[in-house]
């Protein structure tokens, strides 16, 4: 199967942005409080996307682990919380620690006292492990299956582990960030959700604009060059080694900043971010949106959660057959995903099958898009 | 050492479990040469190829290249050394259009810092514009690369292993699939670069070989079976009983 880097129009990128930057700006004042906090919620998931894209869609590293860095940048986020509104609780730490007995802060989270600090913590300690992980993986030439494998083992490790430690991260139970306070406003309350809403917003169309940035140069087209053939890179005399670190720290961090958002949008971090589930449904949104388009990973991660969300309240038991069903219409019938199956004449020939336009005689480029073919 | 050489391969053996593929094969290059490698199936010659670009490591032996042993290098640092290869089959990346995969193989530096903070140089542009002329693939600057005809893209692949400046090119079965006139500008081509640079060509073909006009080694079960002039290597009872098959013993 080959996969295509896709060159968008320019017209459908710009009618695309033109359309989401109209809807984040109707979004507040049009869906009810509870409605926006959701979609917020499923904005900053369209980030961890985003890296998805990156590692998978451009590079061919399939990481089912990616929820590792999803819940790291959550709880830097969550702790610095419960660390700062622990004002009234004994020793002033956070009430957590009073249930097992700890009296003092754990040494490692000292520095989240500083705002600072936890800003560049979110997403630089996820890229770090990331590419601590990626350079010890890839330097051993351990790739496709193998890889995701690897990933998801090291899913598994840490969500065992943060399961675990009760006195460091009150373990299974998680933090809770709704209640606590931020800049005397507590988390949880409307007018900040408000706030977290439209700060996900900028950071989604930040996101998008550093990820098209990577991709869109020589860099990008050694990270395709790794993806079909790494082999060939290698022998072209780069070190596939130290790109695909790169990439998958990038992935890294973009998953703390995502859990982050998430985190303080849905009250709590725990270990149920690092669940298999939930790092393959990652995957599955980028596959459905479309791999390799970086758009599709947005489109595919704000949609299939808000359709979870609507069909999960008519239909409780039904999302999960319904999701499965769709993932599997992707891999048979769209393998480039809605995005590419429409940039790549997906509509021209369904139109077609029905009768509905002339079928082309010769090559496409030659009879439809003329115009275009001279301009190249 | 003479001076003069740029790669001496000695005693390499490289055995797969126990298969020797490779049997103490000793080969040297002298700079400029244009050397043709031609060997029966199995003869070890893509082997050959492994060894000196890295991808495999010899059980015994030197390879020695501008005075450095490559033994135990990555291909990355091996190619950035200077050798370039070209594969049996058209290695391209067939979702790059052409300009880009010719970007790739003349960037240099090739490290990451390098390709995500500058943009291509302006010689490095005027030297993808000489390639692509060079292979006739000017008209298909935007072309992604897996549009070309099966030609088309063995000239791409040979322009990618030009466009990295290596000094030692070594080129697997470039005319393979393709068409007699293609061939033979193929052959002109590899003719032309040799002499600034070295070129080792492996092939079957005979008349291809031939038009090259280059010394000839012929491998066999791993080792050298005889080296020299085509002519010479034609009349070698050796090798015709190696192509032609031994009468029963």
């Amino acid at each position: 199967m080959s996969l295509s880097k896709i060159k968008f129009d320019k017209k459908i990128v710009l009618s695309f942005w033109i359309i989401l930057i109209a809807l984040i700006i109707a979004a507040p004042t049009l869906l009810p409080v509870f409605r926006l906090n959701l979609l917020g919620r499923y904005l900053s998931l369209s980030i961890v996307a985003l890296g998805v894209d990156l590692i998978w869609g451009y590079t061919g590293l399939l990481s089912l682990g990616q929820g590792i860095f999803f819940a790291l940048g959550g709880y830097c986020a969550a702790m610095y919380l419960q660390i700062t509104s622990s004002s009234e609780f004994p020793n002033n730490i956070p009430e957590f620690f009073a249930l097992y007995g700890v009296e003092k802060l754990p040494f490692f989270w000292e520095p989240f006292r500083s705002p600072f600090f936890t800003f560049l913590a979110i997403w630089i300690i996820p890229a770090l492990v990331a590419g601590l992980i990626g350079f010890l993986v890839f330097r051993n030439r351990i790739k496709g299956v193998y890889f995701s494998i690897l990933t998801q083992a090291s899913l598994l490790v840490f969500f065992n582990f943060f399961n675990g430690q009760q006195k460091l991260i009150n373990g299974t139970n998680g933090l809770k960030t709704d209640v606590t306070q931020l800049f005397g406003q507590m988390v949880g309350s409307e007018s900040m959700q408000r706030i977290f809403f439209w700060i996900t917003a900028i950071l989604v169309i930040a996101a998008w604009f550093f990820a098209k940035w990577v991709v869109k140069g020589r860099f990008g087209n050694i990270l395709i060059g790794i993806r079909d053939d790494e082999p060939r890179v290698r022998f072209t005399g780069y070190n596939p080694v130290i790109f695909k670190t790169i990439i998958f720290s990038i992935a890294g961090g973009l998953a703390g900043i995502s859990g982050a958002l998430y985190t303080v949008q849905s009250g709590i971090v725990s270990p149920q971010f690092m669940t298999v589930p939930f790092s393959i449904e990652m995957v599955i949104w980028v596959a459905v949106g479309g791999r390799g388009t970086l758009l599709g990973a947005i489109l595919g991660a704000v949609f299939i959660n808000y359709a979870k969300s609507l069909v999960s309240e008519a239909l409780p038991a039904s999302w999960m057959f319904i999701q499965g069903g769709l993932f599997i219409l992707v891999v048979t019938a769209l393998p480039e995903g809605v995005l590419g199956w429409i940039q790549g004449d997906g509509p021209r020939n369904l139109l077609q099958r029905f009768g509905l336009k002339r079928k082309i005689e010769t090559y496409p480029s030659l009879e439809v898009n003329n115009k275009e073919g001279n301009n190249e | 050492m003479n001076n003069k050489e740029l790669l001496n391969l000695i005693d390499i053996t490289v055995s797969f479990e126990g298969f020797l593929a490779l049997n103490k094969l000793n080969l040297n290059l002298k700079k400029g040469e244009l050397r043709a490698v031609i060997g029966p199936n199995g003869a070890g010659k893509t082997t050959f190829l492994d060894v000196i670009t890295g991808k495999v490591k010899p059980t015994k032996g030197e390879v020695i290249f501008k005075g450095k042993s490559l033994v135990g290098r990555k291909e990355h640092k091996i190619a950035r050394l200077g050798v370039g290869r070209k594969f049996q089959s058209p290695r391209i990346f067939e979702n790059l259009t052409v300009k880009e995969n010719l970007e790739i193989s003349v960037t240099t530096p090739k490290s990451p810092l390098n390709l995500i903070n500058k943009s291509i140089k302006d010689e490095q542009l005027n030297e993808i514009d000489r390639l692509m002329k060079i292979v006739n693939l000017a008209q298909k600057v935007d072309s992604k690369a897996g549009s070309l005809s099966h030609g088309q893209k063995q000239w791409l692949e040979i322009a990618m292993l030009v466009g990295q400046k290596p000094d030692l090119m070594l080129v697997d079965e470039p005319v393979a699939g393709l068409t007699d006139e293609e061939t033979d500008l193929t052959a002109d081509l590899l003719k032309s670069l040799s002499g600034e640079n070295t070129v080792v060509v492996i092939d079957h073909d005979m008349e291809f070989i031939r038009r090259l006009d280059s010394n000839v080694s012929v491998l066999n079960q791993g080792t050298v079976l005889c080296e020299g002039t085509m002519e010479t290597i034609q009349k070698d009872k050796k090798v015709i009983d190696v192509y032609l098959g031994r009468p029963e013993d």
